[in-house]
């Protein structure tokens, strides 16, 4: 029997890591969120309140809950750009900050873009704050940065650094990450296509773009459900 | 106590030190699989790390051959507690190879990601653990020759 212990011990083993890790990753799965009906996007009434490219009216929506400070962010931003033009004018997409707390100057970054769009530049400081962000992102003193970023976007600083702190721009993240929270959105980047989640492991260009392809289909079949 | 002795408990302590690598190294295999390790969300330092282009080779997850280590190294140390002469020379080999990646993952976060992941820290300490015992463990020579 000793003789055959040691394989037994290393077959448990073997066994035992085999279906914990099963156990694990069934739990882990991502459970995909959806948007409901009642907090859908609609066309054109809700595009004061939002960030969007592309054609108001595009029969697909990819609504992004991004943060500034956090680095899938930034690598899917460049990928949405060219996606907005690769299928102009059949889709919108649309930036809602979601902050997370760990990121130091997130939340910052958010107000900043805010106070830039209130003077019609949020897409310009969105683009610049991911661009920048290996800087920024370790900067102690981010307020200095901002306010250079504004100057190089053309805002007017005085009244950038003035709404950066204002209300207005405190109540549209908070309202974007009230979004988010209620949605059931817990980490960034998430993206809805269509008031669907992508999962974790579909955010790849080809997977964004499968996703995109099965929307345009859907919404062809049904074109009321814009 | 004889040396046959405390080389079987040496043995069987590796052993037990692997299953904890093991556990480790399963845990951030998930997590990769699942894409969790691509979202910001938990620890900055952890996605910095985990979530970098070294966590991977070959789109396979670094801690997939973490788990194949460290089931290696648990295999070999019970052999070699229960007599395998052969398995404790395995059982070396493979702890010197872990041990040398290590370094290797170590410097990377230190001075390429400037970020430490505790998970990657803990499973370092295992390593250099098992580096101590099976430096420890005396040879099948020497418990023969006593």
């Amino acid at each position: 029997m000793k003789r055959f212990l040691p394989f037994i011990i290393v077959g448990l083993v073997a066994v035992a890591t085999l279906v914990s890790g099963a156990m694990l990753y069934r739990a882990k799965q991502p459970h995909l969120l959806t948007i409901p009906h009642d907090k859908e996007v609609s066309g054109k009434s809700d595009a004061a309140l939002m960030h969007f490219r592309g054609n108001p009216d595009a029969p697909v929506t990819l609504e992004e809950f991004g943060d500034f400070e956090c680095p899938p962010c930034r690598n899917i931003s460049t990928f949405l750009d060219q996606l907005a033009k690769e299928y102009d004018p059949r889709l919108r997409i649309i930036f809602r900050n979601f902050p997370l707390a760990n990121h130091k100057h997130a939340r910052n970054a958010a107000l900043a873009a805010e106070a830039a769009g209130l003077q019609g530049r949020f897409w310009e400081m969105h683009d610049l704050f991911y661009r920048e962000q290996e800087a920024w992102s370790k900067a102690d003193d981010v307020d200095k940065l901002f306010d250079s970023y504004a100057g190089m976007i053309g805002l007017d600083i005085g009244q950038f650094k003035k709404d950066a702190g204002a209300e207005k721009a405190k109540q549209r993240v908070d309202s974007d990450q009230e979004r988010g929270t209620s949605l059931g959105v817990k980490s960034t980047p998430t993206l809805f296509i269509n008031n669907r989640e992508v999962g974790p492991t579909e955010r790849t260009p080809e997977g964004i773009r499968a996703a995109i392809d099965a929307a345009l289909k859907a919404s062809g079949a049904k074109p009321e459900k814009q | 106590m004889t040396i046959a002795r405390f080389r079987t408990i040496l043995c069987a302590a590796a052993a037990v030190v692997a299953l904890a690598g093991l556990a480790d190294a399963t845990y951030l295999t998930v997590q990769a699989l699942t894409g969790e390790t691509l979202l910001c969300g938990g620890s900055p330092d952890c996605f910095r790390v985990l979530g970098s282009p070294y966590a991977r080779i070959g789109g396979i997850p670094m801690a997939a051959f973490g788990v194949l280590a460290y089931f290696s190294v648990f295999s070999f140390a019970t052999f070699a507690a229960f007599g395998y002469a052969r398995a404790q020379t395995f059982l070396a080999l493979a702890v010197g190879g872990m041990f040398l990646v290590t370094l290797w993952l170590l410097y990377l976060q230190a001075f390429v990601l400037h970020a430490y992941c505790r998970y990657c820290l803990f499973s370092a300490a295992v390593t250099f653990l098992l580096a101590g015992l099976v430096i420890a463990i005396p040879s099948s020579q020497e418990s023969s020759e006593a």
